[in-house]
């Protein structure tokens, strides 16, 4: 399903496609005219996404068919191991875990993962994660430090999951025991924004030194649909509400919030996901060669100070 | 300018003045029985029918914990800006003058050094009056430099969380805060210095999930919502009846994950127990940078055991009628407040 915005595109796309089976079918020579369509094409995507709205952007970050964690796993790392359950309650496939390698380097990775189809978001439960799912990555938050391995988390998930077992379990409690620990680390730690980054559920893997974001990922206190229930008392004011919250990923460098942005292939990450995963796996590799000969005592101290920072005020002379 | 105001050093009385000017008489949210005004402040805003603990004002909190005459304010130097430039029906910094003169606080949160039964504490106290109680980059800001400051001047600290989370009008800046108070209470932890907070209603989102409950020790008043989803988030995503109880104060000491649910007739008391109980366990020689630790005298002792004697009734009409103050009181719609009669 295009995005609505996205349907001249999609037209033009199958308008191509047609007219390269007839051109094969007909043994005729079309490349000039399929040529001229292609470069439409490139300029009428450019242009439709350099235009996007917020809430256009909050759809490209949810869109279907966009690189899942797993996605980014199987290529940016190489021999990505699983590491199952949180040693208490069980295991939960929301927030994945596991050991890889990066380069020379072995690596502890942590992402929470959206389903590709409607199959495996009911068993991801979209990607919203449970105690269970934070608990998990506290105990490889110990694995990391103690094999001094550095960790990288991707982030995908409209939040923590709100429902009476993640409460009676602790969810806040994880929640904040995760940010405690990954700040804590002695290992560096970078996070990648590749979707959704909702809320505290989010952050708890957010605590890196460095933290990207992807071109058309967002990072938000609120999903724009809660933020309008509450604020506009009207659900359908979601755009307005994503709008008001200021949450693409310029606005977050402009706020501090993020170190660096990741440009996405044209057209967003779901109309080419081996390119994003490669741009992905550039930025990560960047990242980590330039943190990988800095003393844990260094690590620790700079991401200390990196949140510390965090928040716009006004300081009475 | 209103700014000189906050950096007037106003030392907190019981409040008897301060409470909303309505009636004289009030109708207990929790047992609905009418309540003359004075009782329920003199009771520290605690039904003296039903021990329903009702929301307090920030300043008759501090009054009520610090000794008297040494209560110092720290915060107030630093004010909220609309970084985001939000506007949702009505623009956020409409908002916030609003709410400033209307609390004469900068923002929702105050927070100074105090001593507790002689016990040298910081005190960071929210204001839920102040939207919400709502977590911006004032509210982590002043926690932040409270622990810090606590830290360097060897007290304890003691929050009083009572917010509905992450203010949203700063977006993912307040969603930052988060992080911030947890890596600033590191100063206290490097010194070995306890940080003990208190959970009253409601406590929800951000804060529970960040600093609140991070507390060396965590504890709550009776009969407080503490969540990180609200009751109607959940019911709208379950579509399920919630359970009795559910994220009340009982409810979350009953699936371990609080310390002990204190009364607020005996919560100074009990703080200042728990403050010299943990400083007590250093011997203070260890050069890890921790603080010197809080001899326990025999004298210090007796006056702990005098206290907890004193507030026992109180505590024990809390506990009897816990269930009946427990009912449901659609608190989150209808804020869980006595309402003038
Ligand atoms: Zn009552």
């Amino acid at each position: 399903m295009p995005l609505p915005f996205e349907k001249p595109i999609d037209e033009l796309e199958a308008r191509i496609r047609d007219m390269r089976g007839y051109a094969d079918d007909q043994h005729v020579d079309l490349s000039g005219e399929i040529a001229a369509l292609e470069r439409r094409l490139a300029s009428l995507t450019r242009e439709t996404f350099a235009k996007l709205s917020r809430w256009q952007r909050v759809q490209v970050a949810r869109a279907a068919g966009r690189p899942t964690a797993l996605d980014y796993l199987g290529k940016v790392v190489e021999g990505f191991t699983e590491l199952h359950g949180d040693r208490a309650l069980g295991d939960d496939p929301a927030l994945v875990g596991g050991v890889a390698r990066l380069g020379d380097m072995g690596v502890v990775v942590l992402a929470q993962q959206k389903g590709r189809d409607t199959k495996e978001n009911i068993l991801r439960n979209f990607g919203m994660a449970h105690p269970s799912g934070y608990r998990k990555a506290l105990r490889l938050f110990d694995l990391a430090d103690k094999f001094r391995l550095p960790v990288l988390s991707l982030i995908d998930t409209p939040g923590a999951y709100p429902g009476i077992a993640a409460e009676e379990q602790g969810q806040a409690w994880v929640i904040a025991a995760c940010i405690q620990r990954m700040s804590r680390l002695r290992v560096p730690a970078v996070s990648v924004i590749i979707g959704e980054g909702g809320s505290g559920g989010a952050l708890a893997l957010g605590v890196a030194n460095r933290v990207l974001i992807l071109e058309h990922a967002i990072y938000s206190v609120i999903s724009p649909e809660s933020c309008a229930a509450i604020r506009w008392r009207d659900a359908a004011e979601a755009p307005s509400a994503a709008e008001a919250l200021k949450l693409t990923a310029d606005d977050l460098l402009e706020q501090g919030v993020v170190d660096d942005v990741v440009a996405e292939p044209l057209g967003g990450a779901h109309k080419d996901p081996a390119g994003a995963i490669d741009l992905v796996r550039a930025a990560v590799e960047r990242e980590f060669a330039a943190l990988r000969d800095v003393p844990s005592e260094v690590l620790m101290r700079e991401r200390r100070a990196r949140f510390r920072r965090m928040g716009r005020f006004l300081e009475a002379a | 300018m209103a700014l000189e105001r906050w950096f007037r050093r106003k030392r907190p009385t019981r409040g008897d003045d301060e409470v909303s000017p309505a009636g004289l008489w009030l109708k207990c949210a929790g047992c609905m029985a009418q309540i003359y005004r004075k009782d329920l402040i003199a009771n520290l805003y605690v039904c003296p029918e039903c021990a329903h603990h009702e929301r307090m004002p920030v300043d008759a909190r501090v009054a009520m914990l610090a000794d008297e005459g040494t209560f110092e304010l720290w915060s107030g130097r630093v004010t909220p800006t609309d970084a985001l430039e939000f506007v949702d029906t009505e623009p956020y910094v409409e908002r916030l003058v609003a709410v400033q003169q209307k609390t004469e606080r900068p923002d929702a949160i105050i927070t100074g050094a105090a001593e507790l039964d002689g016990v040298p504490v910081a005190l960071a106290v929210m204001d839920f009056s102040f939207l919400g109680g709502s977590m911006g980059s004032v509210v982590g800001e002043e926690i932040a430099r409270a622990a810090e400051r606590a830290a360097a001047e060897s007290r304890s600290l003691i929050s009083i969380a009572a917010s509905g989370g992450a203010r949203m009008q700063e977006g993912a800046l307040s969603l930052m805060q988060m992080a911030k108070t947890t890596v600033a209470l590191e100063a206290l932890s490097e010194r070995r210095l306890p940080f003990i907070s208190v959970l009253t209603d409601p406590t929800t989102g951000g804060v529970t999930a960040s600093f609140a409950t991070l507390g060396d020790l965590v504890v709550a008043e009776p009969g407080a919502l503490i969540c990180f989803a609200g009751p109607r988030v959940i019911q709208q995503t379950i579509k399920q009846d919630l359970p009795e109880g559910f994220q009340r104060s009982e409810f979350l000491l009953g699936k371990g994950m609080l310390d002990d649910v204190i009364p607020r007739g005996v919560l100074k008391a009990r703080l200042a127990v728990l403050v010299r109980l943990l400083r007590a366990g250093l011997d203070g020689t260890a050069d890890d940078g921790a603080a010197a630790p809080l001899r326990l005298t025999t004298e210090s002792i007796t006056t702990i055991a005098d206290e907890l004697d004193e507030s026992a009734a109180t505590s024990a009409a809390d506990d009897a009628d816990e269930a009946a103050a427990a009912e449901d009181r659609e608190r989150e719609e209808a804020p869980n407040r006595a309402t003038p009669v």
